[in-house]
């Protein structure tokens, strides 16, 4: 055949040599078709295998009530006896993490906003809410913070400390 | 050829059977098919969002975003509450202000490219929240549009994205009809609720299921019929998000609304 046709035929699949090479060492191993719930899919099942791996591997930050319950077992059993008791310890003083570790002390969030999640009155008849006991955060001594008056651990006024 | 009242009656017998026989049941399965219709993943994670119970207080999404390393500040999240206020003139006011991060504490709602509004009670017909996270489909469309196979549905049904391998085009932040994907702002990688897939792989429950202090939120193996979550959402009135997509929706809602959408 002739030169001017090989030449760049030769080219083109140099090239197209190349693109394989790189793929063949760029390509994880551990990249291709799995079986998962739509059986060997292409669509649904096509990925690299140890991500799965690397998303258990991420760290836990929220350790749970039963971690707190350890040490603090008066707090604990406080709240558990109040109002308060679906509340989780973690959702008012923070992630755990690594406690008492890293970080050393919980930071406590005492403002207002916190109560306000949800004891601010919204008036609304149909969700949950409003079984609540409900203020108007306008009139309901603003600006006070609420931890002056209500001890979180034991909100309820009876008790009031 | 002669054909006795026996055996005309016996070939139709057979006949009729085999015409019962469908196709598909004729068709040569890879055994890993076989496998997956069996059932040999033993998980299937579902979700059920109670949302006569949700209150609004937004805990679940100030614990996704800390718990999954989401930027607090950003108008990002994976997880988010809607507001829904249905007024007298039937109109539904829908507001999620940094996606129900710091709670509903006021009564202001903003609806989308309108100014505030005070809405006197009298007004209100109905309201509720409804919490809304990944849909974790059985058929991701999501991960259909994919280009380069970074994004995934795990053996026992969720889907992920791998940050390694995604190059950000964006296709499938597009395609959910959901709209629970976006870009993370520190990684530049297409982002979502991952059903915390580092907690329930432990045993743990997800972060927002732990943070919700009402039992709004549940998690549960929908392959195990003892499960609790399982047995709630095969006795109860339950219903998908756009079910008309076909996507399948493994995050099952009680109480939706037909403004919810």
């Amino acid at each position: 055949m002739k030169n001017h046709v090989l030449r760049p035929l030769w080219l083109a699949i140099v090239f197209v040599a190349a693109i394989l090479l790189a793929r063949y060492y760029v390509v994880p191993s551990d990249f291709g078709v799995h079986p998962g719930v739509h059986g060997k899919s292409f669509t649904y099942g096509f990925y690299r295998q140890g991500d799965i791996q690397d998303w258990k591997n991420f760290k836990v930050k929220y350790r749970g009530r039963d971690l707190c319950a350890d040490c603090h077992d008066k707090e604990f059993a406080k709240i558990k006896a109040s109002p308060h008791s679906i509340i989780q310890c973690e959702n008012c003083h923070g992630p755990a993490i690594d406690h008492p570790d890293n970080p050393a002390t919980l930071k406590i969030n005492r403002s207002r906003a916190l109560c306000l999640r949800c004891h601010a009155d919204l008036g609304y008849p149909d969700s949950n809410r409003a079984q609540i006991p409900g203020i108007d955060p306008k009139e309901h001594n603003a600006g006070e913070a609420c931890v002056d008056c209500h001890n979180p651990h034991n909100p309820d006024l009876e008790d009031m400390e | 050829m002669s054909c006795s009242r026996r055996t005309l009656l016996k070939n139709t017998v057979k006949g009729a059977i085999a015409g019962a026989v469908p196709l598909s049941a004729l068709k040569f399965l890879s055994p890993t098919e076989v496998k997956a219709a069996i059932g040999d993943a033993k998980v299937r994670w579902g979700f059920l969002v109670d949302t006569t119970k949700c209150v609004g207080c937004g805990f679940c999404v100030k614990a996704c975003k800390k718990e999954n390393e989401v930027p607090y500040d950003a108008p990002v999240t994976r997880t988010w509450v809607e507001r829904y206020v249905i007024t007298k003139d039937k109109k539904a006011h829908i507001d999620s202000p940094m996606g129900g991060r710091d709670g509903f504490t006021s009564r202001q709602i903003k609806d989308d490219g309108e100014p505030p509004e005070n809405i006197p009670p009298e007004e209100i017909t109905k309201a509720f929240f409804v919490p809304k996270l990944c849909n974790q489909c059985e058929n991701p469309v999501c991960v259909q549009v994919c280009p380069v196979g970074a994004t995934y549905q795990t053996p026992d049904g969720v889907v992920l994205v791998d940050r390694t391998w995604c190059i950000g085009c964006g296709y499938c932040i597009m395609a959910c009809p959901y709209g629970v994907r976006f870009f993370h702002p520190k990684y530049h990688t297409a982002e979502k609720c991952t059903f915390c897939y580092h907690r329930i792989t432990k045993g743990l429950k997800t972060a927002c299921v732990d943070a919700c202090p009402f039992g709004a939120r549940r998690i549960g193996n929908l392959k195990d019929p003892n499960d609790p979550v399982t047995k709630a959402i095969l006795s109860e009135r339950v219903a998908v998000l756009k079910d008309e997509y076909g996507t399948k929706p493994q995050v099952f809602y009680i109480g939706l609304d037909y403004d919810v959408r």
